[in-house]
């Protein structure tokens, strides 16, 4: 559908004064779909982030071609709003045709004259799904897109990323949960933490 | 992009409308209302101090939206959305000086009649009044803008803004309340001038703290 390439070299990151990981590397071509995995605090945030572009990373090299969507734990609508109008904020930035479609797959039709406040865990999520999908990104960078999401919600976003992937889109999914996806390559950023930091631990 | 999200932050901030606050018009209601009380209804005294408590209200009232002006949308990632979409930061606290200073500005100017009927004070006083709190408010709300922007993602940082507010804002002060006592417009065109280059400098400065707050 669109052009997509994702591509780090070297990457190092850290948080404060602690280098949470270095000599990332890894290249995503249209279709790809790769499930970064490893402990809390261990930066898989911080990677999509820099990954992102909102951050800059500690060293190496990061290139994008095409437009990037970020899903996180922060859900981007206005709390005092009902579901419906905070969504619709997005829809006109991003010019959205039918919303319809993406808030019927993630079953939220009943929710929209819900306000934001009153939404439970899994259902801001879906909502959050409910942003990236109003606007046609190529790149999807997903951190915990499966937290706190009841079964069928989880199997709607796998069958929503495998849609994507299969589209020529990338994905990548920080998760600790197993991901049902075809080709799905594999990060575990525990092999790329500093040596001595391993060391402190023991 | 912009006009949705300047209507949306104009959603967010308006007194009256689903999100925003009209506790700093009350407050500055209030403090007309009070002053009376505190220092005896002589009229004399009431017209020729009035027009310097309006001003101090209006600089105490343009505080209390602060606290939700940024930090609420940096938790929710708001601005960060925005920016993958390609909008700059500089951007997004240019719409967010609008809405705010729509928000405050224009109410209190608003609210400075029965203020200014509660105080005593005659026409043309009243007339100097306005047009310096119509000159002098977008520099505070730029002020205020800006600190909201640098204190976000402090955890003190309510209480913080009001201390930096006050000291930043004396030169509006200065000048506004000062053309009142020499009953002189030219001070209000320093009001302005001081006010336009806040105006002009505020988005930058907000915007560059936003992304500060980003990198930890």
């Amino acid at each position: 559908m669109m052009q997509a390439q994702l591509t780090a070299s070297n990457l190092a990151c850290r948080r404060g004064d602690r280098l949470l990981f270095r000599k990332v590397s890894f290249e995503l071509g249209a279709g790809a779909a790769l499930h970064v995995t490893g402990v809390n605090g261990i930066g898989k945030t911080t990677l999509i982030r820099s990954l992102s572009g909102l951050t800059t990373p500690f060293a190496g090299e990061i290139r994008r071609v095409g437009e990037v969507g970020l899903l996180d734990e922060r859900p981007a609508l206005d709390l005092d709003q009902p579901l419906g109008k905070a969504l619709a904020f997005w829809q006109q930035v991003d010019r959205c045709v039918d919303p319809a479609v993406a808030q019927g797959e993630l079953g939220l039709e009943r929710l929209l004259e819900v306000p934001v406040r009153y939404l439970s865990t899994g259902q801001r999520k879906r909502a959050s799904l409910a942003i990236l999908l109003t606007r046609e990104v190529p790149i999807w960078l997903l951190d915990e897109p499966l937290s706190g999401l009841d079964a069928a919600a989880i199997e709607a976003v796998t069958q929503l990323i495998k849609d994507h992937v299969s589209a020529g889109g990338i994905a990548l999914i920080a998760s600790h949960q197993q991901l049902d996806i075809d080709d799905l390559e594999a990060l575990e950023l525990g092999d790329y933490v500093p040596e001595q930091e391993e060391e402190e631990d023991k | 992009m912009i006009g949705t999200l300047l209507k949306r932050d104009l959603a967010k901030f308006f007194p009256f409308a689903g999100g925003g606050t009209s506790l700093p018009v009350m407050f500055f209601v209030a403090i007309a209302m009070l002053y009376p009380f505190a220092v005896g209804p002589d009229p004399n005294i009431l017209s020729r101090t009035g027009g310097g408590v309006v001003w101090i209200a209006a600089l105490l009232a343009a505080i209390l939206p602060l606290e939700k002006l940024v930090a609420q949308d940096i938790e929710l990632g708001f601005f960060d959305q925005l920016r993958l979409r390609g909008l700059t930061e500089e951007m997004m606290m240019a719409m967010r000086l609008v809405a705010h200073w729509l928000s405050f500005g224009p109410p209190l100017i608003i609210a400075t009649l029965p203020a200014a009927a509660l105080l005593a004070i005659d026409g043309p006083t009243l007339y100097l009044l306005l047009l310096g709190l119509l000159a002098g408010t977008p520099g505070l709300a730029a002020i205020g803008l800006v600190i909201a922007a640098i204190t976000a993602s402090l955890r003190t940082g309510a209480a913080l803004s009001g201390l930096l507010l006050i000291p930043l804002s004396l030169p509006i002060l200065i000048f506004g309340a000062g053309a009142l006592a020499r009953q002189e417009a030219a001070n209000i065109g320093i009001v302005a001038a001081i006010s336009l280059g806040l105006v002009a400098m505020a988005p930058f400065a907000a915007g560059a703290a936003i992304k500060a707050a980003r990198e930890v």
